[in-house]
């Protein structure tokens, strides 16, 4: 039970740095984004090819980053999170 | 030319098809809601692919399709400011919030934040915060209907959102969360298919490459469009904003309701997945749409309709499709707004039957048939109390209303849920003082913003200079919620704590099968 217990611990620290970290790079990109904005409007007007202003590919890229960081979370918690908590209930129910 | 508040024949059977069609879900639906769980969660058997689809239905408005579309017709790059804040939210939602508050909880967020602490007063004050979110949000939705209707069909704004009223009453009142979801599902489908098939119509005229109507645009209107303008002129404002629609999302009922119609925190996760890309998706294509109407409706014609450019997107289906695909267009519109406007009344209705009735008048022990009744009543009085606010609030911005919406959300309910699950010290009292101070420092600085004191009461000065106040709210509402939970301790709810943790993992016993 103890050592199930602090499995446990463990597992849920390491979700909760996973989360932590994706939702801080989630932050910092988008305030960065709206700084650029803010601050460099011409910058982001850059047409780099026809019809392609910098700033049009860098908003498109900020949506792309919001489901690849969403896809990151999904994938661990499907292949190793939920694996090991199974694991762990399994074990503690094993152990009653 | 476009023919506004013309009855559109096709327009008026698609709306005429879509209310029956929605009609016959509710009346499958109502056969088969016979418990709360059902009413409230669609008894907790909706799919990964299914509540993906009615939270992108949820989240989709018209505020988005409408008015996104046209801000970008109107204004070029900055529309896309919008639609990237309004999706940022969603790694919020799936790493912190969408797992623990399907093992916390039954129907309501409520449910999580009460977990170990005393259920009273925490229901009571997360319940207040509930309910001013959803009236910011509602009156936002009728609003736009109203208009809407007016518009494309030529009914009266007040007659428009009785209709509104009255149709979405059905679906919650008989089908509960079977049918709303349904409906969601179907509106979902609907518009994402309008949408796609619109951006593909004004594809073909550039040969399908999107980079030839951006140029196409900047030829027309200079290359101004593709670059930042006006929208974002002072930078607090502008974070500001972007931290409540950031953080709004999962801070919103509704919304956090949808995660209790799914089976496990497995599928809760794997369907926010298929919501953002199905979002994101959506948000992309309605950029197409904007430079489309920009160039091939052109923005005098636009600004003639509508000074918000709200009916971009339906010109544009004139433009490209005629008479038929503006009806189609239309109609998917307006069962954008019915279902969304059903699905908050239901998050309301919980908030008000579920919290406040059961747990608190009844202390948890009311029969299943009394709660049915008191939910039913709520939510009767609900969509009387929408169709009166929306008649009140006749001429208020769309945008602002739910923009405000979401800054309630991100101050209010987003704190007291992230320290009520991730920090043992949280107490009864931190919770509350959080709550209600999130809400009412919120619509405080509001009223002293020159969006109110200026722009509505046309005074000279404002007493605080910045139009949002998420940047402030937003940690003050955490920092009270801390201080005041070390300032008293409560050792019945770190106690708690352990429990909460391993329901955090595991769900809840009696579903641990």
């Amino acid at each position: 039970m103890s050592d199930s217990a602090s499995r446990l611990v463990t597992l849920s620290a390491a979700r909760w740095r996973l989360s932590i970290i994706l939702t801080a790079a989630m932050t910092i990109i988008y305030v960065a984004f709206i700084l650029l904005i803010a601050f460099n409007k011409p910058l982001l007007g850059t047409v780099l090819v026809p019809g392609l202003s910098l700033g049009i590919l860098l908003g498109v890229l900020v949506i792309v980053t919001a489901w690849v960081l969403i896809m990151i979370y999904v994938r661990w918690t499907n292949a190793n999170y939920d694996v090991a908590v199974a694991d762990i209930r399994n074990a503690h129910r094993e152990g009653r | 030319m476009p023919q506004s508040g013309q009855p559109n024949i096709i327009a008026m059977s698609g709306f005429i098809i879509f209310i029956v069609l929605s009609l016959v879900i509710t009346w499958f639906a109502a056969r088969r809601t016979r418990s709360t769980k059902d009413f409230y969660a669609a008894g907790g058997s909706i799919t990964a692919l299914q509540n993906g689809l009615a939270l992108a239905g949820d989240y989709m408005s018209a505020a988005s399709f409408l008015g996104i579309a046209g801000l970008v017709a109107l204004s070029g790059f900055d529309g896309l400011i919008y639609s990237i804040g309004f999706l940022v939210g969603w790694p919020v939602v799936v790493c912190l919030i969408a797992e623990p508050l399907r093992n916390l909880g039954r129907f309501t967020f409520s449910d999580v934040v009460a977990f170990r602490l005393r259920q009273t007063p925490v229901r009571v004050a997360s319940a207040a915060g509930s309910l001013a979110v959803i009236a910011f949000y509602l009156i936002a939705q009728m609003v736009g209907a109203g208009n809407l209707i007016r518009l494309l069909f030529g009914l009266d704004y007040e007659i428009a959102v009785a209709i509104v009223g009255a149709v979405m009453l059905a679906y919650v009142l008989f089908g509960g969360m079977i049918a709303t979801t349904w409906v969601q599902i179907v509106k979902a489908v609907l518009l994402l298919s309008g949408a796609f098939m619109l951006a593909m119509m004004v594809l073909a005229r550039f040969s399908f490459n999107p980079l030839a109507l951006f140029a196409a645009a900047a030829e027309q209107y200079g290359p101004a469009v593709l670059a930042p303008g006006r929208l974002v002129s002072d930078p607090v404002d502008a974070i500001s904003l972007g931290l409540a629609l950031m953080f709004g999302t999962a801070g919103l009922p509704h919304i956090l309701m949808r995660f209790y119609t799914v089976p496990d925190g497995r599928t809760a996760r794997v369907s926010v997945a298929y919501a953002t890309a199905i979002i994101g998706g959506f948000y992309l294509l309605t950029f197409i749409l904007g430079f489309g109407a920009m160039v091939l409706v052109g923005q005098d014609a636009i600004r003639g309709v509508d000074v918000g450019g709200n009916m971009a997107a339906p010109l544009l289906a004139e433009v490209v499709g005629g008479q038929a695909f503006l009806g189609f267009i239309a109609a998917v519109a307006f069962a954008t707004i019915l279902a969304v406007v059903a699905g908050l009344t239901l998050a309301g209705a919980a908030a008000l039957s579920h919290d406040i009735y059961v747990n608190v008048f009844r202390h948890g022990h009311a029969p299943e048939k009394e709660q049915l009744m008191v939910a039913r009543a709520a939510t009767i009085v609900l969509a009387l109390l929408s169709i009166v606010l929306g008649i009140v609030f006749k001429g208020q911005n769309v945008a602002y209303m739910v923009g405000l919406a979401f800054a309630i959300a991100a101050s209010a309910n987003f704190p007291a849920l992230i320290l009520s699950m991730f920090w043992q010290p949280f107490t009864t009292r931190g919770a509350q003082a959080s709550i209600l101070f999130g809400t009412v420092a919120t619509l405080a600085l509001i009223w002293m913003s020159p969006t109110i004191q200026i722009d509505l009461l046309k005074h000279t000065t404002a007493y605080f200079p910045y139009r949002n106040p998420g940047l402030f709210t937003i940690p003050l509402s955490f920092l009270i919620g801390i201080v005041v939970s070390l300032a008293a301790p409560e050792p019945a709810a770190v106690a708690g704590f352990a429990k909460l943790e391993q329901q955090i993992h595991f769900g809840a016993p009696d579903e641990a099968a």
